[in-house]
């Protein structure tokens, strides 16, 4: 009886991620070694650790930027492990980067319809979309939630640092996102511009899961559930929040000296 | 705020109805457009057969070439050397199956069935040079598709069952129907006019539909487009095989244009005359090449006399050519258009905060 239990449980328990022991090297440096993670659906947790940890690299594995050198991949049970980038983001991955990676030469709304665009039907149409075209209106829906209404006919090389930071996650919003990698995307935003950030990454629907690297620990612990540790490429440490903020070699390693 | 709220605004949102894109700057927005339009097709009235044919005809030609590497290197990000080579490959075509002086080579088959044809194996050309290209970025690009042009133009030298090597295709046969001879002053300055409009608008119209929105992400930033789930080779080997289409469609043209095609007609400073005519218009706008072909034209006609009037050798027109090209590098990288544009600004900067120019890239 029990069994039959177990097996029907573990029908729906599939993890949205799940690394196994990757490795990536570049040239004689691992960069990522054995990192073995598996992280639930809607899970939301925080990747920490100082600079050249391995962090960003992890990210680039995910969304398969880079190859993992060995080790598998898994994104909602299936192995993607040497799927191009943008079937990686067709299946609901998504990522947001630490340095924005944006169109700097169209407006915000053809970057937010791009985004739109990418993870549906068409991206070839030689069409120009109608004005009840859903996907268009899919982008102001976007654009209005994260506060850009009133630039959207700006060129993104026109906005602020800190519009340019919201339109990093309005793009990793298109579409149907199952999981969102954030790479710092507090870095250089004003205080203001952290708490609307905080306020945008709680209110996420529950069924979105993420990742986020923060170097910023009042954004980093508000926003998730776990904490994994990273340090020379290596997982060092996972927990809740409150466990690794008060783990004694943490803070040694991370929040006391490296920390600024 | 947040994607709740956001599913909540959305029927406001439906009743309003999205806004329409931003305008774009195109010839019909700006004050000078219909009147161009309306001289254009009034032309025939007012130039003779030279000037129609050597003169506008040649430039709506020439532009056409260039529209395809504006639609490149505008859009994409890519430069193109090559898009010459597939006007000429388009051209040869059209000799090779159509009907020439040169009855062994060509297969005789009428117009209508030897352009469309001409126009497969020039877009298939310019998608295999694309699908090579596109392995490599910047300057390797230029390398690769100008080593492309380079060796079709010594393989048209060497080869004579089908290019009839350096001596080339002569006395190729220009389209007759309805009851009209399309080679006449008159009937081909309008055929070229409708088919330079067709590209012109074409490629304006896809700048802002999604196939060309893509292109202009892959430009700015490819790796952010591969993670919106673009594939992003497959979108620049599309865009080669478009740009080949408008490319062959002015290399039909062209060989109508002169009855006859050789090697001399897909040299390789033929190729580079493309980038220039491209440069000098400006590739940030479709108009760009247009305009660059006729400044080129005009200079390539008049610098000869010109330079013999003031005591100088005829054959540097070239020179002028160079000289002008230097100038507005210098002056504008966006080329006359750009220089334009900043002008125009400057005139509104008065009453008005300025706009940006929109699609521009260095």
């Amino acid at each position: 009886m029990d069994r039959v239990a177990d097996r029907l449980s573990a029908l729906g328990s599939t993890a949205a991620l799940e690394l196994r022991g990757v490795t990536r090297m570049f040239g004689a440096l691992a960069a990522l070694t054995d990192i073995t993670i598996t992280v639930r659906p809607g899970e939301r947790r925080a990747v920490l650790g100082s600079n050249g940890a391995g962090k960003t690299t992890l990210f680039n594995c995910v969304t398969g930027d880079f190859l993992p050198t060995s080790g598998t991949i898994r994104f909602f049970g299936e192995d993607v492990t040497a799927f191009p980038p943008y079937e990686r983001i067709r299946r609901g991955l998504r990522r947001t980067y630490q340095i924005s990676a944006l169109f700097l030469g169209l407006t915000v709304r053809d970057n937010v319809y791009l985004a739109c665009r990418g993870v549906s039907r068409a991206r070839f149409s030689m069409l120009r979309p109608s004005v009840n075209d859903a996907l268009m209106q899919a982008a102001e829906r976007l654009i209005e939630a994260v506060h850009l209404t009133s630039v959207r006919d700006q060129l993104v090389s026109e906005l602020a640092h800190g519009q340019q930071r919201q339109l990093e996650i309005a793009l990793a919003l298109a579409g149907a996102p199952r999981f969102i990698l954030f790479d710092e995307p507090a870095a250089g935003l004003s205080p203001t511009e952290r708490r609307e950030l905080v306020e945008i990454l709680t209110a996420l629907p529950p069924h979105i899961g993420y990742i986020i690297i923060e170097h910023d620990m009042d954004v980093a612990l508000r926003v998730v559930e776990s904490v994994t540790m990273m340090h020379n490429g290596r997982i060092f440490k996972e927990g809740a929040p409150h466990e690794i903020e008060s783990d004694p070699e943490v803070q040694e390693l991370y929040l006391g000296g490296g920390h600024e | 705020m947040s994607l709740i709220q956001e599913a909540r605004t959305r029927e406001s949102m439906l009743a309003r109805g999205a806004t329409a894109p931003p305008a774009t700057w195109s010839v019909t927005e700006q004050p000078w457009g219909w009147a161009l339009a309306a001289l254009l097709l009034i032309m025939p009235l007012i130039a003779n057969g030279f000037f129609l044919i050597e003169i506008f005809g040649t430039t709506l030609i020439l532009g056409t070439i260039a529209l395809s590497l504006m639609f490149l290197a505008g859009y994409g990000g890519m430069v193109s050397l090559m898009q010459l080579t597939i006007a000429g490959f388009a051209g040869y075509m059209v000799a090779v199956f159509g009907v020439s002086g040169n009855a062994n080579i060509s297969l005789g088959w009428p117009w209508w069935l030897a352009t469309p044809m001409a126009l497969v194996l020039a877009v298939l050309f310019g998608t295999l040079g694309g699908a090579l290209a596109v392995r490599t970025e910047g300057i390797y690009t230029i390398m690769i598709t100008l080593a492309i042009g380079a060796a079709f133009y010594y393989f048209t030298n060497q080869n004579w069952a089908i290019f009839n090597g350096h001596t080339g295709i002569n006395t190729i046969a220009t389209p007759h129907f309805l009851g009209i001879n399309w080679r006449t002053d008159i009937a081909f300055y309008y055929l070229i006019l409708v088919v330079a409009a067709l590209c012109y608008f074409a490629v304006l119209y896809l700048s802002r539909a999604p196939f060309g929105l893509a292109l202009q992400g892959v430009r700015d930033n490819p790796r952010r487009m591969a993670a919106l789930g673009f594939n992003v080779n497959a979108h620049r080997i599309a865009a080669y095989a478009f740009a080949a289409l408008i490319a062959g469609l002015g290399g039909v043209l062209q060989v109508w244009n002169y009855r006859q095609i050789s090697p001399g007609s897909v040299a390789v400073e033929r190729c580079i005359d493309i980038l220039i005519v491209a440069v000098v218009g400006g590739i940030t706008r479709p108009v760009g090449p247009y305009i660059g072909a006729f400044i080129f034209v005009i200079l390539r006609t008049f610098a000869l006399d010109f330079l013999v009037k003031v005591g100088l050798d005829g054959n540097r027109f070239r020179l002028l050519i160079g000289l002008g090209f230097l100038a507005i590098v210098f002056w504008s990288s966006d080329g006359v258009i750009g220089l334009y544009e900043r002008w125009r600004r400057r005139g509104q900067q008065k009453d008005a905060p300025p706009r940006s120019g929109g699609h521009g890239h260095g």
